[in-house]
C-alpha cells in the first residue's frame, strides 16, 4: 500500500511498487489529463508536480512518491483559472492539445523559479516539453503573458 | 641434522599456535534471563533510541522491508557475505540472553557473549570510542524492543577465513581498543563533533580507505572510499567540490539533508541524515564543525566565491541545437529541472557544475542517481527525481561525458560504457 496526496486529497494505491506514477494517476485514480507520450521521460506530456516540483511521472515509479504531495493538471487551479491557463485560452495556444499539460505543468514551475523568464530561461526549462504541432510560438508568447499578469498581481499586494 | 631441524620447526608452531588460540581466547559472559523491560527507565530508553538512531543500528541490522533489528542484511564484503545478526531481546536468536557487560565487550571490543570475535563488519572498531554511559542506554532500548525470533543466515565466507579465533590476528594488526580521548586545544564543541563522528555515527566506516584486509587507514583518516557502488567522498581537503565544506554548509547537510552548494544527501548518505535527525542542532553544529576543520574550510561566503561564480556560468548553459548527442539530451531530459541563469544557486535547481558527483576521478555517484534517481524520502523532502534507467548506456554515457566536459575542467571518466553497466546491475539485485 503506497499513500500520498493527489491535488490535495490523500489517496492509498495497492499497486507494484515499480508502476510508474503515470498509470496510478490515470487508471487507479482516474485523472486523464495528464498524458503518455514516450515512457522514458523524453517528452514532458506526463508532466505532473510532486512537492511543488516539475516530475515526468512515467519514469517515477509509485513507491517514490510515498508520502508526498502529487499536483496533477486538473488541480492546477481549483477552477482552471491559473493565469497560464488563462493565456492558453486567450491566446489559442493549443492545436491536438495533447502536450498541452504537461507544457502548462511545466510553464508554472518556470514561473516559480524565474518570474521574469527571459527567452534563453524559457528555451532552458521547456525544451524538454516537445509539442509536435509546432505551437511553440504560442506557448512561449502565453507564458510571458501569463508572468505579465502574475507581475501585476504582485505589486499589487 | 634435517631431523632435528624439522623436529623444531614443527614444535615452534605448536607453540606458536598454542600461543596464538591463548591470546585469541576470550571467556563466555553467562546468559542471563531478559530483563523486564520495566528494569529501564523511560529516560534510559529515550536516550539509546535517540544514540541508536544517530548510530543507525536499524540501517545494518534490518533488510529490505524487514521488522527493525532482526537482522538479515546481507553486505557483501571482498571477503564473501556477511549477514547482519538479530539483536531483538530474543534469548534463542537475538541479544535476550545477553548482559549488559556482554553488549559492552561487543560494542568496545567486538566479542560475542559466547566469547566468539565478531567480523569487523560490525564497526566496533568505531564503537569503541562510544561511552559506557551511552552504551548503556543504547543497551536499555535495545532490550526494550519487541523480542523476534528469527536465526539469521550463515555468512559465506570461506575457510579458513571464516575461523573467528583469527579475527584476532586482524585485532592485534589493526585494533585500538578504548574511549574517546577528547583532543586538547580543541573546542568542546569540536571534541562533541569528534566524538560522534569517530564513535557512534561512524564516519570513519564509510569515508575512510581501506586496506587489503578491510581495516580502516589510519593514515588516511577520511579520505574517500567506495561502498557498496557508491563513491564515500573524501572529507579532508581533498574534497573535490568547488565551494569548500564550511561549518554552515555541513550542518545544513546534516541536519536537513539539503544545501545550496552541495546539493543533497541521497543514497547511502540519506539514512544518515535520517539518522542524525534524533540529535539535537548543538550535536549536529559539532559535528559540523569538527568536519569544517578537518577539510580546512575558512570561513567564507560561498557566493562570493569565484568557484560559484563560474558554476553558474556553466549552469545556464542547454543548447538543443548543439551537434552533440549529449548536450542534445540533456537538453531534453534534464534542462528542465537542472537549468539556473539566476545569480544565486538554487535548492530547487539542483546545480550540478557545482556538486561533488561530476569532480570525483569516477562517475560512480553520477551514475548512480541517473539510473535510480531520488525518492521523497530522500534529499528534499516531498521532491522526487525520476531514474532514467529507460535510456540506453550509451545515451547515459553521452549525457554523463557531456556534463563532465562542459561543467568542470577535468579530464574525460575512461570506461563510461563499463561503469554505467556495473551500476545498472547493482540496482537490479538491491531492487
Amino acid at each position: 500500500m503506497i499513500n500520498f496526496h493527489v491535488n490535495g486529497r490523500p489517496v492509498f494505491v495497492d499497486v507494484e511498487h515499480e508502476t510508474p506514477l503515470l498509470w496510478v494517476i490515470r487508471d487507479v485514480i482516474g485523472l486523464t489529463g495528464t498524458k503518455f507520450g514516450c515512457g522514458i521521460g523524453m517528452c514532458g506530456a506526463c508532466t505532473v508536480h510532486v512537492g511543488g516540483r516539475p516530475t515526468r511521472s512515467c519514469i517515477t515509479p509509485v513507491r517514490n512518491v510515498s508520502g508526498a504531495q502529487v499536483t496533477t493538471i486538473e488541480g492546477l487551479d481549483p477552477e482552471g483559472r491559473h493565469p497560464l491557463q488563462k493565456a492558453w485560452i486567450d491566446l489559442q495556444v493549443p492545436q491536438c492539445g495533447y502536450c498541452q499539460s504537461g507544457q502548462i505543468m511545466q510553464a508554472a514551475s518556470l514561473l516559480k523559479d524565474f518570474p521574469n523568464p527571459t527567452d534563453q530561461d524559457i528555451d532552458g526549462v521547456m525544451t524538454g516539453n516537445l509539442c509536435r504541432c509546432m505551437t511553440y510560438i504560442r506557448i512561449r508568447k502565453a507564458i510571458k503573458q501569463a508572468a505579465a499578469e502574475l507581475g501585476k498581481g504582485a505589486s499589487n499586494d | 641434522m634435517f631431523k632435528k631441524l624439522l623436529i623444531g620447526l614443527v614444535a615452534l608452531g605448536v607453540v606458536g599456535c598454542l600461543g596464538f588460540a591463548g591470546l585469541a581466547w576470550r571467556p563466555a559472559i553467562a546468559p542471563i534471563a531478559p530483563p523486564s523491560p520495566e528494569s529501564f527507565s523511560p529516560e534510559l530508553v529515550a536516550k539509546g533510541e535517540r544514540l541508536a538512531k544517530a548510530g543507525y543500528c536499524a540501517e545494518c541490522h534490518t533488510t529490505n522491508g524487514g521488522q527493525p533489528f532482526v537482522g538479515g542484511r546481507a553486505m557483501a564484503t571482498p571477503f564473501g557475505v556477511i549477514y547482519s545478526t538479530n539483536i531483538t531481546p530474543d534469548p534463542e536468536t537475538g541479544i535476550g540472553a545477553w548482559s549488559e557487560a556482554a553488549f559492552a565487550r561487543a560494542m568496545h571490543e567486538g566479542v560475542g557473549r559466547d566469547g566468539s570475535h565478531l567480523f569487523p563488519a560490525f564497526p566496533y572498531n568505531d564503537f569503541t570510542r562510544v561511552s559506557a554511559e551511552d552504551v548503556k542506554s543504547i543497551y536499555a532500548f535495545l532490550m526494550t524492543r519487541p523480542a523476534v525470533k528469527a536465526a539469521p543466515s550463515a555468512t559465506t565466507i570461506p575457510f579458513p577465513l571464516n575461523i573467528r579465533a583469527l579475527q584476532e590476528g586482524w585485532k592485534i594488526l589493526f585494533f585500538r581498543p578504548g574511549g574517546f580521548q577528547p583532543v586538547p586545544g580543541k573546542s568542546e564543541e569540536w571534541n562533541r563533533g569528534a566524538y560522534l563522528a569517530v564513535g557512534l555515527s561512524h564516519c570513519g566506516a564509510c569515508h575512510t580507505p581501506r586496506n587489503v584486509l578491510g581495516a580502516e587507514k589510519t593514515d588516511e583518516p577520511y579520505g574517500g572510499a567506495v561502498v557498496d557502488n557508491w563513491i564515500a567522498p573524501a572529507l579532508t581537503a581533498a574534497n573535490p567540490s568547488p565551494v569548500p565544506w564550511s561549518q554552515k554548509e555541513l550542518f545544513r547537510y546534516l541536519r536537513s539533508g539539503v544545501t545550496i552548494f552541495h546539493g543533497i544527501a541521497a543514497g547511502p548518505m540519506s539514512p544518515v541524515v535520517h539518522g542524525l535527525s534524533s540529535l539535537p542542532d548543538s550535536d549536529i553544529q559539532a559535528i559540523a564543525a569538527y568536519f569544517a576543520d578537518i577539510d580546512h574550510a575558512a570561513e567564507r561566503s560561498p557566493t562570493a566565491d569565484p568557484a560559484v561564480a563560474r558554476a553558474m556560468s556553466y549552469t545556464r548553459l542547454v543548447s538543443a541545437r548543439d551537434l552533440d548527442p549529449g548536450a542534445r539530451l540533456y537538453a531534453v531530459a534534464c534542462a528542465s529541472c537542472h537549468y539556473n541563469s539566476g545569480p544565486v544557486p538554487l535548492a530547487d535547481r539542483p546545480d550540478l557544475a557545482l556538486h561533488s558527483p561530476l569532480h570525483l576521478p569516477d562517475p560512480t555517484n553520477l551514475l548512480q542517481v541517473v539510473l535510480r534517481g531520488v525518492s521523497a524520502d530522500e534529499g528534499i523532502p516531498g521532491v522526487v527525481m525520476p531514474g532514467f534507467s529507460g535510456l540506453s548506456d550509451a545515451d547515459v554515457a553521452h549525457i554523463a561525458a557531456y556534463l563532465r566536459r562542459t561543467r568542470t575542467s577535468l579530464p574525460p571518466w575512461p570506461d563510461l560504457d563499463a561503469k554505467i553497466a556495473t551500476i545498472r546491475r547493482s540496482i537490479s539485485a538491491s531492487q
